[in-house]
């Protein structure tokens, strides 16, 4: 049985800007998450996976639908209540309690000995580094320090359920990086069942067992990363995580599409379509090979290039492709290859498994 | 809908039931010891001395040329103030905020002086320095028999009680208007003038106008000004409401023109608080800007500076005027020094002067554990009717001391609330009376601390009250102790209110100095003022070390987050 359960969760606010006097912000989410594993919700802002975190911690009412912890129906039940220790997106880290009492905070107000409380939070301060830390007040705390304690202090309760509210938005991007790793690393070496709010693709990608991506308060798609990446259900999955280019073709047998004159296979082709139906296809920029003569044997379609941004580790072209219109392709190892300049015709080639059909 | 709503709020709060009786019992409370005193003296103002309904009272009020004139008074003795007080006000303010003038901490202390002393101290000092007796008319002018009775007494004492209150506000104003504004404004060519009369003055309009008003409120309110300085041919409201009732026995009388006062100070409460407080302008922005603003010239600032020093040195004039007076045999007569009047009043006076400490004592945590209840529930909780529960809180910012005062000896004079007479009764009234501030402090503190720290509490377990116990409150302990130092100050200093409450058994020093004053012992007056200020001093200074070291800190953090 799912640890996590949500259905049919319905939350509306009151809205005076709105004809109908109300906003939608989680339409009808269903969900299950198994225990230790680690969901993501993603989406833009506004697209009302806070609103669901918050929902799950207490913080706010479900207009309908039910939330389930193990076998139990928790909708009714006060935040304090809840197995569900969460990591605010400000840390929210009691200003006048140094890091040990921050977090000791909640096993205080449980019937533990002194003696228990040391043992405890001294033992998490361990995990998350902040053993030497420990009597400082938060104000001399860095982002990176503020972040550990927070953390601290919802791990130390050793809750059923961990909630992560955009936890690393306040960082600085390469200590979001490290952050994510440790946080990633510290949820599975607990094991605890987890549910990590986010707007940034990567980071979701990244940390996730499976990602839920939401849009307009409703699941767009879910998945494990490389399946929403490989084969996004629509154009805006798609378009939110990574880059994409959208090419137009024709259905010409099960498994094969036609692009301009070259056909292509493809994998999990919807068996509802047939032959000289119009689709949409999916290309990512990686998938893409460039050859720097458009007239080599390899060449299906011929461009040129219109943009070049060096990015270290790779270049990003934007290239106009005759009959295709403008594609974004990335070429890696540009000390090895080489980099292109602007206005060079180039030679395109797509691999076979590369182009996915969206539904 | 909107009753489904309600059901389900009340759901929610019911999930915490402690907070819930909570907020019933403050709720409960607030209608009983706020609006039912008010409720009870506005059906009086329509009864007859037995009870019987009538107009009578208001139809005298429209015959009388001596009760309108009354009210013509109040209302222009209110305006001068207001806009004189705003005016020195704002030239306190912007002198000390937008200048590096020598001295501002000491100016500073001077201006708020009056503030923490009771409200006719400057009464006291002006009949000392111009009355019949009065130095500078009699001695140092040679006037004979001038009098400083009715519009200019009564103005010139407010002028110097309220000009503080105006700077304090305009104070508050002008800090939190960004300098980086002006700096702009030059930066694109403005002149220094054109820079105030186009940036400064206009964004600071909304406080000028509230200040105005709040000023007004309270010179409306004022009591023992005008007791001690109006005279028999300058009537005003609200000594006249207290004559009404005390000399001539006539209740709802008395009772009518406090429903007339509250009217007007009503009307500017509602004005200032739901048309300009939205309207202010808070322009901060990221670190405080410590840098002197360029907007003053040298020598506009030499000027600002004269007329401030000026100002300050009439403050300290008036109060060493007091100083002396209480050390002196006979002012104007016999001029050697006494400890007399001193050894009077602690033998008459003594019980008084216990009296008010317990009264204070008694009411000062109260009223500022209430507010910081009441700011939490206004701030955090959702509940039905939380508006009209804020606006009760804060209701007694504007209604008049003698309104509430009447209004008290009226409400809680028969069984179940038979009160009057009591030290109860004294204590709710100075609790309910003055804990508007704390909410008010409470309130804006709130509003600036993340609610997430407090959702991070009942995520980890604790309960509402738990919450507040354990990081709401000391989170909000500047505002809680400046609530503190208010309900002390004003317990010590009050007396439109308090005057109708006392009795033999529980006297006020205010009470006190209002008798001696009128019965001509200017001297023992004096005294009771000094042993009144040295005691809100002292008490001031050891609230203000109880506030414990995090504050600091706490306000270092809040200043770095910006």
């Amino acid at each position: 049985m799912a640890e996590l359960r949500l259905v049919d969760l319905v939350k509306e606010f009151q809205s005076f800007d709105s004809p109908e006097g109300k906003v939608v912000a989680v339409d009808h989410v269903n969900l299950e998450v198994e225990r230790g594993e680690l969901v993501t919700l993603l989406g833009p802002s506004g697209c009302g996976k806070t609103t669901l975190l918050r929902m799950i911690a207490g913080f706010e009412d479900p207009t309908s639908g039910d939330i389930f912890l193990g076998d139990r129906r928790i909708n009714d039940l006060a935040p304090n209540k809840r197995d569900a220790a969460m990591v605010f997106q400000s840390y929210a880290i009691f200003p006048h309690l140094n890091v040990f009492e921050n977090v000791a905070f909640g096993l205080r107000l449980q019937n533990l000995t002194e003696a228990q409380v040391q043992e405890r939070v001294n033992r998490v301060l361990e995990l998350v580094g902040l053993t030497e830390l420990a009597r400082r007040s938060p104000d001399q705390l860095s982002g990176g320090q503020q972040q550990r304690v927070a953390l601290a202090r919802a791990i130390v309760m050793e809750p059923r359920l961990l909630l992560f509210d955009e936890p690393l938005s306040n960082l600085d991007a390469k200590l979001r990086e490290q952050m994510r790793i440790e946080i990633r690393q510290l949820q599975q070496r607990l094991g605890i069942t987890s549910v990590y709010v986010t707007h940034d693709q990567a980071e979701a990608m990244s940390i996730s067992d499976r990602i839920v991506v939401m849009n307009h308060g409703r699941i767009e798609q879910v998945g494990p990363p490389l399946a929403l990446y490989a084969r996004p259900r629509n154009r805006f999955v798609a378009a939110f995580i990574g880059d994409v280019n959208f090419i137009s073709g024709e259905v010409v047998a099960p498994g094969r599409v036609r692009v301009l004159t070259e056909t292509f296979p493809v994998a999990d082709m919807p068996e509802s379509l047939r032959p000289g139906q119009q689709v949409t296809l999916t290309l990512r920029p990686e998938s893409v090979e460039l050859l720097s003569d458009p007239r080599s044997p390899q060449s299906q379609f011929s461009g040129e290039v219109r943009r070049v941004t060096f990015l270290g580790g790779m270049v990003e072209y934007e290239v106009q492709a005759e009959g295709l219109g403008s594609l974004v392709v990335h070429a890696s190892n540009p000390i090895l290859r080489g980099v292109l300049r602007r206005g060079d015709h180039v030679g395109l080639h797509i691999p076979p498994a590369a182009l996915h059909v969206l539904p | 809908m909107r009753l489904k709503r309600m059901k389900r709020e009340l759901e929610i709060l019911w999930q915490d039931p402690l907070l819930a009786l909570l907020v019933g019992a403050i709720t409960i409370s607030l209608l009983i010891f706020v609006v039912y005193p008010l409720i009870a003296v506005f059906i009086k103002g329509f009864q007859t001395q037995d009870g019987q309904f009538t107009l009578e009272n208001y139809r005298r009020f429209a015959t009388f040329r001596y009760l309108q004139n009354a009210l013509r008074n109040s209302l222009l003795v209110g305006l001068a103030t207001g806009v004189v007080g705003v005016l020195l006000g704002y030239l306190a303010a912007f002198t000390l905020t937008r200048t590096d003038v020598p001295g501002k901490q000491l100016l500073h202390i001077l201006l708020i002086l009056p503030i923490i002393s009771p409200p006719f101290v400057s009464a006291i000092a002006i009949l000392l320095l111009f009355g019949f007796n009065g130095l500078i008319t009699q001695k140092i002018l040679g006037l004979q028999g001038f009098n400083i009775y009715g519009f200019k007494g009564v103005f010139l004492s407010q002028v110097f009680t309220f000009a503080p209150v105006g700077y304090l506000t305009l104070r508050g104003v002008l800090e939190s208007l960004n300098p980086t504004l002006e700096d702009a404004a030059m930066n694109v060519g403005a002149s220094r003038w054109q820079t105030f009369r186009r940036v400064t003055f206009p964004l600071s309009l909304p406080g000028i106008a509230s200040a105005f008003l709040v000023i007004f409120i309270e010179s409306l309110a004022d009591f023992g000004n005008p007791l001690v300085l109006a005279g028999s041919r300058f009537p005003m409201l609200a000594p006249q409401a207290y004559l009404e009732i005390t000399g001539s026995f006539n209740l709802p009388l008395g009772a009518a023109l406090a429903v007339v006062l509250l009217i007007p100070s009503l009307t500017a409460f509602v004005i200032q608080r739901y048309y300009l407080q939205k309207r202010q302008y808070t322009t901060v922005t990221g670190k405080p800007t410590l840098s002197a603003s360029k907007i003053v010239s040298p020598g506009a600032r030499v000027g600002l500076y004269a007329l401030l020093t000026g100002f300050a040195l009439l403050i300290l004039l008036f109060y060493g005027t007091i100083l002396v007076g209480a050390f002196t045999a006979v002012w104007g007569h016999d001029n050697t020094l006494t400890l007399d009047h001193f050894r009077y009043a602690f033998s008459v006076g003594f019980d008084t002067i216990k009296d008010t400490l317990i009264v204070a004592i008694l009411s000062t945590p109260i009223s500022g554990f209430l507010g910081m209840l009441i700011a939490f529930m206004v701030v955090r909780l959702t509940f039905p009717g939380k508006g009209a529960v804020e606006f009760m809180s804060i209701l007694n910012f504007a209604v008049p001391g003698t309104v509430v005062g009447i209004g008290y000896i009226l409400a809680f004079n028969r069984p179940p609330l038979l009160l009057v007479g009591t030290l109860s009764i004294l204590v709710l009234n100075f609790v309910f009376r003055y804990v508007p501030v704390g909410i008010q402090s409470g309130i804006a503190v709130l509003r600036q601390i993340d609610p997430s720290i407090e959702e991070a509490a009942r995520n980890l377990g604790a309960d509402g009250i738990t919450t507040f116990r354990k990081v709401t409150l000391p989170l909000i302990a500047p505002a809680f102790f400046s609530g503190l130092v208010f309900a002390f100050v004003r317990a010590m200093t009050a007396i439109s209110a308090a005057i109708f409450l006392v009795s033999a058994q529980w006297n006020l020093l205010t009470v006190q100095i209002l008798n001696q004053v009128g019965s001509g012992r200017l001297g023992v007056a004096a005294a009771f003022s000094v042993i009144l200020v040295a005691i809100v001093i002292v008490a001031v200074g050891v609230i203000s070390r109880l506030v414990p070291r995090q504050v600091a800190r706490i306000e270092i953090m809040r200043a770095q987050e910006g």
